[in-house]
């Protein structure tokens, strides 16, 4: 019991799209378990929240979309994909290949593009619509267990 | 409970009730044979048309009344600027003030208009100031301004397109339209209307970048 405790606890994975001020999105896609599963949460969102000056930082150096790994804490990663309006695509992870991490955030891109033509749905606010969570979440089932 | 729906109704029903989430993006004005991302030019005219005259009576100055226009038209832009760099499918972003300007005055006038905006000019007296020169604006193709309106320019809208794709890609930008007289021989393209009157004047839409703009540019140069 412990061991599965301390697997899921080191490999979260955490997604959660950030606009200009504020996060338009999240979803954690592995919860961890177990009496510390509060403060992993916490631990894992602040990792993520502090990954974004860097990616800010990384954004001009490039015109790639896909920025890779920006961050490195302990065994977690964050990865980051960068949208053409600057919306920020972050996953918290413990290690998986750059190719299913790339795939992943295809599809949510896809998915985010869509939504930003709603003409209902403003630019960098919060994303609401159930479907796009279950969507995402097939997608990280797919791409990324 | 659409089992008591006639089939007919049912298929309306279903289709419409489809998520935009499962529905395809489209390809855009990639193929010239289908019609699919091409809208009648009347159509948008008369819309338009509705557009400035709903605002105008609703305003107390001409730029109120602009500035109303450009905030229609900067949504436009920031939807514009994502749906396109999806569909050029490469996954790049711009970050010069160059090249965004360029997407600009091409992808997105192509994309809009059907034409790449004619010219793209760099201000001698002010580092931070653009323009993009359109000589037959769809906005303005059948509007002619009263006497009493002035320097009205009704392209605000396409100024606003403008400032939604720079702000959106993290080039806050002040842009203007402004209605400047043609030189004799100076546009020695033919007019795409040709039902019409040939225009006196062409639309130039000034771009001022915010100083955090150049600064963060010149320093990509180093």
């Amino acid at each position: 019991r412990d061991t599965t405790m301390a697997a899921t606890a080191t490999s979260p994975l955490l997604f959660v799209i950030v606009g200009k001020n504020e996060p338009l999105f999240e979803a954690e896609l592995t919860k961890p378990t177990g009496t510390s599963a509060d403060s992993v949460t916490r631990q894992n969102y602040f990792v993520l929240h502090s990954a974004l000056d860097l990616a800010e930082k990384a954004a001009w150096t490039t015109n790639s979309m896909y920025l890779k790994q920006v961050d490195k804490v302990n065994s977690q990663h964050v990865s980051t994909f960068l949208t053409a309006g600057n919306i920020k695509f972050m996953l918290l992870h413990g290690g998986r290949t750059e190719d299913s991490i790339r795939n992943f955030f295809n599809d949510v891109y896809e998915l985010y593009v869509k939504v930003s033509m709603n003409p209902f749905y403003k630019y960098d606010t919060p994303i609401l619509s159930k479907v796009f969570d279950q969507k995402v979440r097939v997608s990280a089932r797919k791409y990324l267990s | 409970n659409y089992s008591s729906l006639p089939p007919s109704t049912m298929n309306r029903a279903v289709a419409s009730s489809a998520n935009i989430l499962d529905r395809p993006l489209g390809r855009g004005l990639r193929s010239s044979s289908t019609s699919e991302g091409f809208v009648s030019s009347s159509a948008f005219a008369y819309l338009y048309s509705e557009l400035v005259q709903y605002h105008q009576s609703r305003v107390a100055s001409i730029s109120e009344l602009e500035r109303r226009l450009e905030s229609a038209g900067y949504g436009v832009g920031l939807k514009v600027l994502e749906l396109l760099a999806y569909r050029a499918r490469e996954s790049k972003r711009e970050t010069r003030v160059m090249s965004i300007l360029q997407f600009v005055s091409s992808a997105v006038w192509k994309s809009l208009f059907g034409k790449a905006a004619d010219s793209l000019e760099r201000s001698i007296d002010h580092a931070d100031e653009f323009m993009i020169v359109d000589y037959e604006p769809i906005t303005s193709t059948y509007v002619s301004v009263p006497a009493d309106l002035g320097q009205l320019s009704v392209d605000a809208y396409i100024s606003g397109i403008v400032a939604g794709v720079l702000d959106g890609a993290g080039f806050p930008a002040r842009v203007t339209a402004h209605s400047v007289t043609i030189e004799e021989g100076e546009n020695p393209k033919p007019p795409i209307n040709q039902g019409l009157p040939p225009r006196k004047d062409k639309a130039v839409f000034l771009v001022k970048f915010s100083s955090e703009v150049l600064e963060r540019d010149a320093a990509l140069d180093r």
